[in-house]
């Protein structure tokens, strides 16, 4: 066992933890922005508004991120139109590559956690809601959506950590994250043993902040519910 | 979807995908029950080990565990295996890596799921067994195995499902599997986005057949169980 080439390797994993939690964070706020209103969709109840979302669902869920990121990276690269458009010297980045299919996978788990959280909010509450005159709108914001994400939590920690683990293959893609890091400098040293497994210690690590914070905000959010 | 003749080479690489996924699953059942085992009957030194290694795995990433394995293990074996007098060189396929990472990985939730099915089995089953003089392995084997089962199906689907996903990582080490295959098809063919399409889609063909194959299952144990829907 080399100590020394864990020690002195250490800021440059460090520096790669910072790209990998980048990533994660990232991706993470996008995710949810789109499995709101994916999730609010999937639970309506006509069926062409359900149809997208049960795909992209269906789709995210159902094939290896590592698919989903080829895809993303070598894939468009094939059309012409993709190209030549606006979008190329982004879609060129493995950078933006991986941040586009960590989203789009990351909103299909979440999505689905919340609709499960959304369809356990309490007939009664809803009933109540419209009773005292509120809009379809105000019952979403005022009741089922709050509701739901107080029940999605401790879900979606898990999901986080999911994502964290996912954020590795980004390495695949020439990204420096916290594995890239390492396997660069294990061409160099030819210490894998070594550096894999501190890598792998700074991602245990990274994860139980993540769990800590996680518990924080769930104690913060369901302060009412316990005896003062 | 025109797949220029690769259609032989992803069909292999779609058996080599599914050999992947069950012999880890095998695996990972193994290392589960035993580590179920060591957590909830071992001595304190097993259970403290038994928390160690679900609550690291929890946290690393799978592909770190496989590059781990298929790299920094076969240094180790090397190093142990010259400082034992062997003069050889042992080599690690990537098959043999990504089973035994896999089953690391995967074997750390089947530790938990195999827990909390046998924390449902009622005390008193096993004490008419110990009334009726059976020995510790048969009680094991006849009276909790068969209920526990049951219990942990719908749980070990779910971790199947994403084992399977996740041996696409194995492609990354080398192994012949669907992904690399169906990256040597793009490399000649030019068209990444047609073939790892063509991929994606006998993924969720084969996470499909997976589902309905659990489906079945669950069906076959729950036999004889009352349900809601009677």
């Amino acid at each position: 066992m080399n100590w020394q080439v864990m020690i002195d390797s250490l800021p440059a994993l460090l520096q790669g933890a910072r790209v990998t939690l980048e990533l994660v964070v990232l991706s993470g706020v996008l995710g949810i922005m789109i499995a709101v209103p994916t999730a609010m969709a999937r639970v309506s109840a006509h069926w062409w508004v359900r149809a997208l979302p049960v795909a992209h669902i269906y789709f995210f869920r159902g094939t290896p991120l590592l698919v989903q990121i080829y895809l993303v990276y070598y894939g468009l690269g094939q059309f012409e139109v993709v190209r030549d458009s606006v979008l190329w010297p982004f879609l060129r980045e493995p950078y933006w590559c991986a941040i586009i299919a960590f989203t789009l996978n990351t909103s299909a788990y979440t999505a689905e956690i919340l609709r499960g959280a959304i369809q356990s909010v309490p007939r009664g509450e809803i009933e109540a809601a419209q009773a005292v005159g509120m809009s379809p709108a105000l019952v979403w914001r005022r009741i089922r959506l709050p509701r739901a994400f107080r029940t999605a939590l401790p879900a979606y920690s898990n999901e986080v950590i999911l994502m964290l683990k996912g954020s590795a293959l980004a390495s695949t893609i020439t990204i420096m994250d916290l594995t890239g890091v390492a396997r660069t400098i294990i061409a160099r040293t030819y210490t894998p043993f070594e550096l894999f497994l501190a890598a792998g210690l700074l991602y245990v690590a990274i994860t139980f902040i993540i769990l800590g914070g996680f518990r924080l905000l769930e104690r913060q959010l369901t302060r009412h519910l316990r005896n003062a | 979807m025109d797949l220029q003749g690769f259609g032989a080479q992803l069909a292999s690489g779609t058996w080599v995908t599914v050999q992947l996924a069950l012999a880890s699953m095998a695996c990972a059942v193994v290392l589960g029950l035993l580590g179920a085992a060591a957590k909830t009957a071992g001595p304190a030194p097993l259970r403290w080990l038994g928390t160690a290694y679900t609550g690291m795995v929890r946290g690393l990433p799978e592909l770190l565990v496989i590059l781990l394995v298929y790299f920094g293990l076969a240094v180790v074996i090397n190093r142990v295996a010259s400082a034992l007098g062997f003069e050889g060189h042992i080599d690690l396929s990537p098959f043999v890596a990504g089973v035994i990472a896999l089953s690391f990985n995967y074997g750390a939730y089947m530790t938990e799921v195999f827990r909390g099915a046998l924390g449902t089995i009622p005390p008193g089953h096993r004490e008419a067994a110990q009334a009726l003089g059976l020995g510790r392995w048969r009680i094991f084997r006849r009276i909790v195995t068969p209920q526990m089962w049951r219990i942990a199906l719908p749980a070990s689907g779910n971790i199947f499902l994403s084992l399977l996903k996740d041996t696409a990582l194995v492609s990354v080490v080398g192994a012949q599997d669907l992904m690399r295959e169906t990256a040597i098809a793009v490399g000649y063919s030019k068209q990444p986005f047609t073939f790892y399409l063509a991929a994606a889609i006998i993924y969720l063909g084969l996470t499909a057949l997976a589902t309905l194959c659990i489906h079945l299952l669950e069906r076959r144990t729950t036999h004889g169980i009352r349900t809601l829907e009677g």
